[in-house]
């Protein structure tokens, strides 16, 4: 009897703790969807996103909304669970109603929701560095595309530091299988032998690294300067770089270079072992320009915690958010065709003093940086791209998407034009 | 009993195969084949302006460098650092090191440079960086830290390396003569030359005529002149003597190879023979440290699992707490980070084993013999335990910091080293399973332990407390998984997932070792250790945990009972 209790208690709880968090208002709002995990293994990166667009609606009521109305977060939380993604995002705009969706962050948490929001026409705005191939009418992607990422590093990697052996070390799942696909490509177009690129994949949450880093000494060990580009995703970076340092390899030796290792990753490790190592972004927390001061400095108000950092999504948050605020106001209402034409060409200040721009192929024109790792757990920009670099949605590097572009203006009006046969694939993405 | 355990191990394993599978089928139909490229992206190199500066800091002081150094762009640093190695000799060594540590400052108006450290009590107090003399606390917003790259660490650590091979103890010169094999040329084999002059120590002599004899090499000396360098370096295993020689041997160019040729080749062939000998070691070492790690992991489940038939989903995380608890103690004793461990470890046993008895009092206690149910709840209680991590210390990980003496690693010779941590973390659970054998077989509390798993009935016939036996029970199998998570939390992230990585890893090894039999669990985690990391190289990582999963699978329908049954009525 007692354990009948105790579960229907539990089965309560499990269901009061998934039912959405919305908060209903009485008078007329433009309402701002908010799709990250806050719960999940995912929690650790998207819990921060999610404050940030609550602390972006909170400054722009400040200034009196948009249109006239107040804007109102609506925050459900999908749970790290991909599926979940796709029903929340149909939650949001069928029952919710609302006009825009801040979200996702794994590739495939958006691959979830791509065919639900393309359907509803719903407009959603996604934050992290992708691994490319994709532009939907419905998504505007103001992350890193692989050109505004790996392809600068690795030339980085190459050019200034000499680099002629590649270790792509990366989790198993999509976007490292596809930046590497990428990188691998490109490196053997700038004629790095096959002997010179050694690939390797591990899976979700790995932690004993003691086989790979000792292979990864050996093969560095071979007279030729060698680096790893690490796609390693979340958790299992920290056991890498620990073994790393134990086993002896410092950033002089055999540089890493990651795109998944930000300063909120950084926050919760110990960074000894890591000074010294690479990660490109398009933003640092350490990038001296006023608009980043003003941004951190409401970051850790609103927060009411000064020791949090903010990173690279953070940054494509606030472009992205800006750049809907500003759309709506030129089209003069939140109907997702007209916020769509819109955007196109929308320009809004980034965050390292310059102005992003946005490209008919829905993606950001970004500024390429390469910082090293302190030991505070800030990055020091050691390089940057002289100008901005336009994101490219489908890879010049691959044979299956070079022939590909994206254009969301008339006439071509397509996210998949194949430019040689001059006709638009029948997905839609 | 024993064919739910079976049903659920194979059902988990199931599930994470079709996980795998899913992902990696996802991955290919994702990705498009084959690849040849065209465009160069808009990246350009950047000039370099190191030439430039050279040319201007000729003919400074040290005194006008180090003030160089204070304005200097990263491009300019390593120009002014070779200058000040060069007009300032020995008397850097302490600066170097100070910039290397990234403990050099400069202020802001003056641009005076200086060193600036932590003392004991956590206040910045600086010195100077030549005389060493204290110039008292300081407050570190007042100055500016001399910026450093890679770059300038390279060049750094060979200054160092110059002025180490001369002037340091007897392992730093071993080290930094080690160090400078790596790029020979003719400024190192004149420092060489000098060192061997006054060098007494016989294993620094020996480096150093390595050294000079790959110069030898790389030179053009006569046939037998560098055949006596061959000599010298026959059977050495430092990795740029293995270069050059790989190089020579492959140089052959115009058909018959030299006599130089052939015994360079000879010589490489025995030193990849030694490599290979010792990568094995190294292998069967990983091996035997992943094996440690599943034992640390499974070896409360043992307890709780094997000898009293819970099927526990929340031991992942009562390692979880462990974890966490090593955090809170060090939170609490930040100045004495290699005290705080040992701390952390009574500490952790008592919160997993007071949590572990509130678990069995409270839910598993009224759910005997119903084994679906106590798992149902059980995985209810771990996520309620997951979530409340979660809300009280933040979904993001927490920052546990290693003891000194935990990092670094044991040097047995160039190719072989063993990590500290692995060594300690080895060590340490092969202490803590004797000491729960030790209590299981020579305590009050073992026997009633065993009386009470073995006959229930009976045992309280004898007057045996049955209720509480089986509290302190799970409170020890709990306590020894917070144990484990002190130990868990050098390795890897602590955060609120941290228990669910484990969780089928440790009934794997109980499953596969036997349920209710220790020393089949301490059996079972090494072997399972040593496979995996046997199959690694071969199949990646992804694949080796594949292959182990399908072999359990197999072996338990095999040997339902794993790899140690019980035996006699015990097993019934």
């Amino acid at each position: 009897m007692y354990s009948n209790k105790f579960l229907a208690g539990l089965a309560i709880s499990t269901l009061v703790s998934s039912m959405s968090v919305a908060t209903w208002a009485a008078e007329d709002t433009i309402k701002v969807g908010v799709l990250h995990s806050l719960s999940g293994t995912m929690a650790i990166s998207e819990t921060t996103l999610k404050d940030t667009v609550l602390m972006m609606i909170d400054e722009q009521n400040k200034k009196g909304g948009v249109l006239g109305k107040k804007l109102e977060a609506v925050v459900v939380d999908p749970a790290s669970d991909w599926p979940l993604f796709a029903e929340k995002a149909r939650e949001l705009i069928s029952n919710n109603g609302v006009s825009v969706i801040f979200g996702c962050w794994t590739s495939v948490s958006r691959k979830s929701v791509l065919p639900v929001i393309e359907e509803l026409n719903g407009l959603l705005f996604y934050p992290v560095q992708y691994e490319g191939e994709e532009s939907s009418k419905n998504v505007f992607y103001t992350g890193a595309a692989p050109n505004q990422q790996a392809i600068p590093a690795v030339d980085y990697l190459m050019n200034d530091l000499g680099v002629e052996r590649w270790v792509l070390a990366g989790t198993d799942y999509v976007y490292p299988r596809t930046t590497n696909k990428i990188l691998e490509a490109y490196l053997r177009d700038k004629g790095v032998a096959e002997a010179d690129i050694k690939i390797n994949y591990t899976p979700f949450g790995h932690s004993d690294w003691q086989s790979i880093v000792a292979d990864i000494k050996r093969f560095g060990s071979e007279g030729k300067k060698t680096a790893v580009v690490s796609t390693i995703n979340g958790d299992a970076n920290v056991p890498f770089y620990r073994e790393l340092g134990n086993q002896g390899l410092s950033a002089e030796d055999i540089p890493v270079i990651a795109f998944s290792v930000g300063e909120e990753e950084l926050s919760g490790i110990d960074t000894a072992p890591l000074v010294g190592h690479l990660a490109a972004w398009n933003y640092f927390e350490s990038v001296d320009s006023a608009e980043n001061e003003a941004f951190i400095n409401g970051w850790h108000k609103f927060i009411k915690n000064d020791k949090r950092v903010t990173n690279d999504p953070m940054e494509a948050t606030y472009i992205g958010f800006n750049m809907w605020v500003k759309a709506v106001a030129k089209a003069g209402t939140t109907d997702v065709d007209k916020v769509e034409q819109a955007m196109i060409g929308i320009t809004a200040p980034n965050l390292t003093g310059g102005v992003a721009t946005m490209n008919k192929a829905h993606h950001l024109s970004k500024p390429v940086l390469i910082g090293e790792v302190q030991a505070d757990g800030q990055f020091e920009v050691v390089w940057e791209t002289d100008g901005l670099v336009d994101g490219d949605a489908w890879s010049d590097f691959l044979p299956g998407s070079k022939d590909i572009i994206a254009d969301w203006t008339a006439p071509i009006k397509c996210g998949n034009y194949n430019t040689k046969t001059k006709t638009c694939s029948g997905q839609n993405y | 009993m024993l064919k739910t355990v079976r049903c659920i191990a194979s059902v988990m394993a199931l599930l994470v195969l079709a996980g795998g599978v899913a992902v990696a089928a996802d991955a290919q139909s994702e990705t498009t084949e084959e690849a040849t490229a065209t465009e160069v992206t808009s990246a350009e190199p950047q000039v370099d302006s190191v030439a430039v500066a050279t040319v201007a800091i000729e003919a400074r002081t040290v005194p006008d460098l180090l003030r160089d150094l204070a304005q200097a762009s990263l491009n300019e640093t390593p120009a002014i650092v070779d200058a000040l190695a060069s007009s300032g000799g020995l008397s850097m060594l302490p600066l170097f090191q100070a910039m290397l540590a990234g403990e050099l400052y400069y202020e802001r108006e003056t641009l005076r440079i200086l060193r600036i450290a932590e003392n004991e009590a956590g206040d910045d107090v600086a010195s100077d960086v030549l005389t060493d003399a204290d110039l008292g606390p300081v407050n570190a917003r007042d100055y500016r830290k001399v910026r450093i790259n890679n770059r300038v660490r390279g060049q750094l650590r060979d200054a160092i390396a110059r002025i180490n091979l001369t002037e340091g103890s007897a392992d730093q010169r071993r080290a930094a003569a080690t160090a400078m094999l790596d790029g020979i040329d003719d400024s190192t084999v004149a420092a060489f030359e000098q060192a061997l002059k006054t060098e007494t120590d016989a294993q620094v002599r020996d480096v150093i005529e390595v050294g000079i004899a790959m110069a030898v090499l790389k030179s053009a000396a006569t046939e037998s002149e560098q055949l006596v360098a061959l000599e010298q370096l026959d059977g050495r295993l430092e990795a740029p003597v293995r270069n050059l020689l790989t190089s020579i041997a492959e140089s052959s160019g115009d058909g018959r190879p030299t006599a130089v040729q052939r015994q360079a080749a000879a010589i490489v062939s025995g030193i990849n023979a030694r490599i290979e000998h010792y990568q094995f070691l190294e292998q069967l070492f990983f091996g035997l440290s992943l094996g440690s790690v599943l034992l640390l992991a499974a070896i409360g489940l043992a307890v709780t699992f094997g000898v009293m038939g819970v099927i526990n989903m929340a031991h992942g995380e009562m390692l979880m707490l462990g974890a966490y608890t090593t955090y809170v103690i060090q939170q609490l004793m930040p100045q004495s980070i290699n005290l705080s461990i040992w701390v952390a470890i009574p500490s952790a046993f008592i919160v997993a084993a007071l949590f572990g008895m509130l678990i069995q009092r409270f839910v598993i206690r009224y759910l005997a013999g119903r084994p679906l149910e106590t798992l149902l709840a059980t995985f209810g209680i771990s996520l309620i335990l997951q979530q409340s991590v979660r809300t009280i210390f933040s979904p993001l990980n927490r920052r546990v910091i290693s003891p000194d003496w935990m990092s670094g690693s044991w040097q047995i010779n160039p190719v072989l080293s063993l990590t500290n941590n692995r060594l300690y973390i080895l060590a340490f659970s092969l202490i803590v399973f004797f000491i729960l054998l030790l209590i299981l077989k020579r305590t009050s509390l073992g026997l009633n332990v065993r009386a009470v798993s073995q006959n229930r009935d009976m045992a309280r016939a004898m007057g045996i407390r049955t209720d509480i036996v089986d509290a302190m029970t799970f409170g020890l199998g709990s306590g020894i998984a917070g144990i484990a998570g002190v130990a868990l939390s050098q390795l890897t992230n602590v955060g609120p997932n941290l228990g669910q990585q484990y969780i089928i890893d440790s009934f794997m090894v109980v499953v596969f070792g036997g349920v209710g039999n220790l020393f089949g669990t301490l059996l079972a985690a090494f072997s399972l250790g040593v496979a995996n990391k046997f199959l690694e190289p071969v199949t990646g990582a992804v694949l080796a945990n594949t292959f182990i999963l399908i072999f359990i699978i197999l072996f338990i329908q095999k040997r339902p009972k794993g790899l140690f049954p019980q035996k006699g009525r015990a097993a019934e």
